[in-house]
């Protein structure tokens, strides 16, 4: 029996939970040292996320993106490479998108693909720019994606606030054209009949009208299993993985793990993309906003995949934890004032925890193996 | 023309200080075999720890030791997870990252009646060099903070003790064979322990810099990336102190270019000027650096008997 139990705790699942629960004690620890009252913060943060329809379904919507990049570092991850490069792929994506979506007006049918694949090639390239680097000079993909992260800021504060894309009196372009939007029920939910239909659905008014209602949240979780099929079910994806476990042995077996280093920040930064494409889309407020700092689109991707545990599907829930944390920050900051910052402590001391329990497992074989000793004499 | 040399070589100074200060923290972590992406989250401690200490203070030196002191105890939750727990370094790094500037923000509302901007020092760090009072010179726009010299002694002193001494022998062979230097006697956990450190007390002071020389208080952007580009400089300088000063300074003078250029006379977006500083090193790194070799066994650890 306590032998069972004591695997258990050796479960990868069991670990990831260990970590979170210790990340919130500390952060519990911290706010009663600095005189918040942590069980009021928690209550606070419960209620935020939990106690209408409207936050829960603004968390899911909210936790598209980062579930998405969440996957993009994820598969990076599988083939040796760190994708710090998440970010600026995000940010060149929303560029090209917001280009094309001010500038043309098709039927939606032509109008969203079209923003949808220029999206996802922008962040291709950019992600593939940094791949070849490493690939044919052999620069370190870290700092690479750090400069690119930059480079991308600035390029999209230079559209923000060129002539062409800049809307008077705003700190962003202008809105993309309706066309290319994916928010669903848009038009209706202003409309009178749709109006006096909510009006009568107190539920679904909370969810359709109050929120940037969308379905991209089960886009992001079809790439999720696409990942996991890519990663685990094709000839790419076990090459993937075995650079990334062995690369010497990889390139001995005949795998060409130049080439797939490549190709992985290809398909890591068009994840990146998809991102970034469908949190424009995807928002009531379509514009590109001039940058002071940069979103945490990408860098929060990297908290989703190491709390995951660079496990494609533990990505949509690590994605959803960390989109509800956020949300219920900023709510504790209103509410009662307790400094919204708490949240970003508790997700580094769970990614942190997240580092530390790998050790849980040693332990736990090494006090099996004592126990088995134990028995055998 | 002196004139803007002049500006230009204080610009290039100031900005490289922080950097280098930072980036020499990481080359000794990296050269002791535990890589340290967390110099981010350590540098952001350690700016707002100076400002706090040096506002509430009136002494900017004190702020710039708790500001090292700062970035020591974050580095020494690194330290144990890294090597005591042989976590995933990177990993490690990226919970400091968001722990530090987090840590920082929260301090900062704590301290400050909730505002996310602290109150100015005071008294910032002395210049080493000043000559405003030669008012009408070229030489008036000229001087060097004392944190110029200091990130200067620095490498000097890593240097020296990396290459001539017997601690630094040590220290590098930690960071390609770390067995052979444990059966030698020396204990591979503690000297990795020191190291990680040292390199989080660095960068402490290179964030407390910031605050105390470069603009006189915390905000959410006085740091923002720069642990990034020194971590930069570390990799693009391959590993040792005089190839990540050199870096630091590269950065530093791409800054002062973005600042002289920004001032009208030229008509570019300063949104593509401040690009410079990144393309630039992009390219330096596909032109003269290529593979570049990290330590052996940076980023492994280390477990005693292992084979």
């Amino acid at each position: 029996m306590t032998k069972n139990i004591i695997k258990f705790l050796k479960t990868n699942f069991m670990c990831t939970f260990i970590a979170v629960f210790l990340g919130f004690m500390v952060a519990c620890a911290i706010l009663l040292i600095t005189g918040y009252s942590p069980s009021l913060s928690m209550a606070v943060m419960f209620n935020a996320v939990f106690s209408r329809a409207k936050f829960i379904v603004n968390v899911i919507i909210k936790s598209t993106p980062i579930i998405l990049t969440g996957l993009s570092v994820t598969l990076a991850f599988k083939s040796g490479l760190f994708n710090m490069g998440a970010e600026g792929q995000f940010i060149v994506s929303t560029i090209v998108a917001a280009i094309l979506g001010i500038k043309c007006n098709f039927h939606p049918f032509i109008q969203i693909p079209m923003i949808l694949c220029a999206g996802v090639l922008a962040g291709a390239f950019m992600g593939g720019i940094v791949g070849w680097l490493k690939a044919k000079y052999g620069i370190h993909e870290v700092i690479t994606s750090i400069m690119f992260n930059w480079i991308a800021l600035y390029m999209c504060n230079f559209v923000a606030n060129s002539e062409t894309f800049h809307k008077p009196e705003s700190d962003g372009t202008f809105p993309i054209n309706r066309s290319g939007q994916t928010l669903l029920f848009y038009d209706w939910k202003f409309s009178q009949e749709g109006r006096d239909y909510l009006q009568a659905h107190p539920i679904l008014n909370d969810i359709i009208l109050k929120t940037d209602f969308n379905l991209n949240f089960l886009i992001a979780v079809a790439m999720a299993i696409l990942v996991w099929v890519i990663i685990y079910k094709t000839k790419k994806g076990y090459e993937f993985r075995a650079s990334g476990l062995n690369p010497d042995a990889a390139q001995n077996a005949g795998i060409d793990v130049t080439k797939n280093i490549f190709y992985t920040m290809l398909i890591s930064g068009a994840l990146s993309g998809l991102a970034g494409v469908l949190s424009l889309t995807g928002s009531s407020t379509p514009v590109l906003h001039v940058l002071s700092v940069f979103e945490n689109y990408g860098f929060n991707g990297l908290s989703v995949a190491l709390i995951a545990g660079a496990s494609p599907v533990g990505c949509i829930f690590a994605g959803l934890m960390f989109s509800a944390l956020i949300y219920a920050g900023q709510t504790l900051q209103s509410k009662i004032g307790t400094p919204s910052d708490i949240v970003n402590i508790m997700i580094g001391t769970i990614v942190f925890f997240v580092a530390l329990v790998r050790i849980i497992p040693i332990w736990v074989n090494r006090y099996l193996q004592k126990e088995e000793r134990k028995n055998a004499q | 023309m002196l004139n803007s040399l002049l500006i230009a070589l204080s610009i290039t100074l100031m900005y490289s200080a922080p950097l280098t200060l930072a980036a020499i923290g990481g080359v000794i972590s990296e050269r002791s075999g535990v890589v340290n992406i967390g110099i981010e989250g350590m540098m952001s401690l350690g700016a707002l720890t100076g400002a706090v200490v040096g506002y509430f203070s009136h002494s900017a030196w004190l702020g710039l030791m708790c500001a090292g002191l700062a970035g020591g105890a974050l580095a020494l939750l690194h330290a144990i997870a890294s090597i005591s727990f042989r976590a995933d370094q990177t990993v490690s790094g990226i919970a400091i990252n968001l722990i530090g500037p987090g840590f920082a923000m929260f301090l900062s509302r704590y301290f400050f009646e909730g505002a996310s901007v602290t109150y100015p020092v005071p008294e910032k760090l002395p210049k080493f060099i000043n000559f405003s009072y030669l008012k009408g010179t070229p030489f008036a726009n000229f001087n060097i903070d004392v944190s110029v010299v200091l990130a200067f002694m620095v490498v000097v002193v890593t240097w020296f003790v990396l290459y001539k001494t017997k601690w630094g022998l040590r220290i590098r062979a930690l960071g390609e064979h770390p067995a052979a230097v444990d059966t030698l006697g020396v204990s591979v956990y503690r000297s990795r322990y020191a190291c990680v450190i040292i390199s989080g007390i660095l960068a402490g002071i290179g964030g407390g810099t910031v605050t105390l020389a470069v603009i006189s208080q915390f905000n959410p952007m006085a740091i923002s990336g720069q642990g990034f580009i020194a971590l930069a400089a570390v990799i693009f300088g391959k590993w040792k102190p005089w190839g990540a000063y050199a870096a630091c300074l590269l950065f530093g003078f791409s800054q002062a270019l973005v600042v002289m250029l920004g001032d009208g006379t030229v008509r570019i977006p300063s949104t593509i000027l401040s690009m410079i500083p990144y393309v630039l090193t992009i390219f330096i790194l596909i032109i003269f650096v290529g593979r570049s070799s990290a330590p052996r066994a940076s980023g492994v650890p280390y477990e005693k008997g292992a084979r």
